[in-house]
């Protein structure tokens, strides 16, 4: 077990310009699982195969507890990693497969069998120790490429995407397993998944990564309520937060009804120069005789909660918002509604960095205003 | 169906049939040259010359006659004892040299990866007439002439290129993250590549090492230039049997029938192994 830090770690793929890493700098603590997350291209793989040196530096190092493992090469650096295709070797049954890696480090028959079957016990996996890979369905194959990585009761986990191939349910059900087990296990773990909900369910910290720059590292609830920008604010939550750009003259309006924020939040907008963003998630917009006017464009219902796709008229052009409300709702595509916000709104500058956050509301345009 | 589908259907049948007819027709075609030549060889010289007739006796005679008599300074069984040692000494060699080269080449690639592959196809763009003369007088220099050396080395200069496309396709198959797990798991060259790589790629290994055996089994110029004498194989052997009297053509015959029988055994053998090798990359 061990803390993992990354110092400014670069990679840059030969015959490319812009860094798929740049100037990457974590630290994850000893026992913690944290989450690498971004959309495809954003650099969180390449960042796990730094730390599993399958990918070498460019600038930079990345540590393992208190050694700098930058060069040292990946058999030596007391990881384990399981892959998005689990990667199992197809002629090695089960119980070989998890075995493999004693057998590589010289530990004795004996007790590479005690602990393989330990594993197995663990992991339901005992009745298919001696089958092979593709006689087994998908979610066994990934709780064999699950016991190949705690059978070595290495010093890091790394997760390379490792529930993306089994369907909704297994999946649900084995991030549930994978947390209980990591949390049991107590070592440190990087997971990597490009979804969010993986994410904000899983990660004692998830790191949110854009182009290979590292945008926030937080807790699951301070990366939902206080997000560092733009990106992070579109990217965590689903659904995704509605982002309103603002007209660069004049008093902030969504429509053209009013926005009216707290002081602070004013005072800041104020001073934060230029048009910005404003941001507020579907369970702030309201659906009723607000001031500002919309079409329902769909119902989702969910059961337990209600997702209203809304269009307003914003800026001259057509503009979809959605709304999280509680059942029962009784709009229907089409119908014509007013919108109010209430709870917090996210205030983001012209550089899409959040400058404030604060409550809000819609007023109509023209009327006096309260406060 | 209406009538218009059902005629598509008798249509598409009928196209069907005409080419299978086609396909078995062109086989036969093709085939024919080698039937008359199993034929010839259990015919006596007079009947192999004469017009095909149906007052034929067939026995082994022929085989016996040229398997026992050295008709040139070459016998059957000294040419088979070299066929065998040059094709297994060469291709044990490419494999050998093709495996690492091919795990440079696919797995860890080096740089300008590519302009090495083309390199080594490049060495097949020379004709093989063009190279005899500086390879005789390297020959001669260093005392190689008709000894099984030469042609090892020359069999294996002469499969290795195709050899290291062929294993470097197998490698490239090879899903990468079972490499890098290996790597993880902590295994070091050797063991990747006996754990692994050599184990998944082996129906490609079995493939190419076939080539290898059935290109080194039937070359015949270098074996006739530089080993006129001693040292030869069995394709040379085959010739010594052409006569400049009397007739030969049955005797020739039963010859190349000998000379086909262990390239066709083996890839009769090898056959399952070697479709699932050349189909690998269509199937994950």
């Amino acid at each position: 077990m061990a803390a993992v830090s990354y110092v400014e770690a670069t990679r840059t793929y030969p015959g490319t310009d812009s860094p798929a890493v740049d100037t990457l700098s974590l630290d994850i603590a000893d026992g913690e699982l944290l989450v690498l997350v971004g959309p495809s291209g954003s650099g969180k793989s390449t960042a796990l195969r730094m730390l599993a040196g399958l990918e070498p530096l460019d600038a930079g190092t990345v540590h393992i507890g208190d050694r700098d493992v930058t060069s040292v090469r990946p058999r030596d650096r007391d990881i384990a990693m399981v892959f998005q295709n689990y990667a199992l070797y197809p002629q090695l049954s089960v119980a070989e497969n998890m075995g493999f890696a004693l057998k590589q480090h010289g530990v004795p028959k004996l007790e590479r069998t005690a602990r393989v079957r330990e594993t197995a016990r663990i992991l339901d996996l005992e009745p298919f120790l001696d089958r092979k890979p593709k006689q087994l369905s998908g979610g066994q194959r990934q709780r064999v490429a699950m016991g190949r990585a705690i059978v070595r009761q290495p010093a890091v986990y790394l997760m390379d995407e490792p529930l993306s191939n089994l369907d909704a349910k297994l999946r649900v059900q084995t991030r549930t397993e994978v947390v209980e087990l990591q949390a049991r296990l107590g070592v440190t773990t990087v997971y990597v998944t490009h979804d969010q909900v993986e994410a904000m369910t899983m990660g004692h910290r998830v790191a949110v990564l854009k182009d290979g720059v590292l945008q926030q590292c937080d807790v699951p609830s301070t990366l939902y309520h206080q997000p560092i920008n733009i990106f992070v604010a579109g990217f965590i939550g689903s659904p995704a937060m509605n982002l309103v750009g603002m007209r660069e003259d004049g008093p902030p309006r969504i429509g053209e009804a009013e926005l009216t924020l707290d002081a602070a939040a004013g005072g800041a907008l104020a001073n934060g120069g230029g048009p910005g963003t404003v941001g507020f998630r579907p369970e702030a917009l309201l659906i009723g005789d607000g001031p500002l006017p919309a079409r329902i464009r769909t119902v989702e219902d969910l059961g337990s909660e209600m997702f209203v796709h809304v269009a307003i008229e914003h800026g001259g052009a057509d503009l979809p918002l959605i709304a999280k409300v509680k059942p029962p709702f009784e709009g229907s595509p089409g119908d014509r509604v007013g919108l109010q916000i209430e709870g917090t709104t996210h205030l983001f500058g012209a550089d899409g960095e959040r400058i404030a956050s604060g409550p809000a509301a819609l007023r109509s345009p023209g009327a006096l205003s309260h406060s | 169906m209406n009538r218009d589908e059902l005629s598509a259907v008798g249509e598409r049948r009928w196209v069907n049939a005409a080419l299978g007819v086609l396909a078995w027709v062109t086989a036969l075609v093709f085939f024919f040259p080698v039937l008359w030549m199993v034929l010839n060889s259990f015919k006596t010289e007079a009947n192999a010359n004469a017009t095909p007739n149906l007052d034929i006796d067939l026995n082994l005679d022929r085989y016996r006659e040229v398997t026992e008599s050295a008709g040139g300074l070459l016998s059957f069984g000294e040419a088979f004892m070299n066929s065998v040692v040059v094709v297994l000494a060469s291709t044990v060699i490419v494999l050998a040299l093709a495996i690492p080269a091919a795990y440079a080449l696919a797995v860890k690639p080096v740089v300008k990866w590519r302009d090495v592959l083309f390199f080594f196809i490049s060495t097949k763009f020379l004709p093989v007439v063009a190279s005899i003369l500086p390879i005789w007088i390297l020959a001669r220099e260093l005392d190689l002439l008709n000894t099984q050396a030469v042609l090892i080395v020359l069999y294996t200069a002469i499969n290795l290129p195709l050899a290291v496309w062929m294993l470097r396709s197998f490698f490239a198959e090879i899903p990468r993250e079972l490499i890098e797990a290996a790597e993880i798991d902590g295994a070091r060259l050797r063991g990747q590549l006996t754990s692994v790589i050599l184990p998944i790629a082996a129906p490609g290994i079995a493939a190419t090492a076939l080539l290898c055996v059935i290109f080194a089994w039937n070359e015949f110029f270098y074996a006739v230039q530089l080993n006129p004498v001693e040292g030869s194989t069995v394709p040379v052997w085959v010739t010594t049997n052409i006569s400049t009297r009397g007739e030969f053509l049955a005797k020739l015959s039963a010859a190349s029938v000998l000379a086909c029988i262990p390239v066709v055994l083996a890839g009769w053998i090898a056959q399952k192994r070697m479709i699932r090798g050349l189909a690998m990359g269509a199937i994950k």
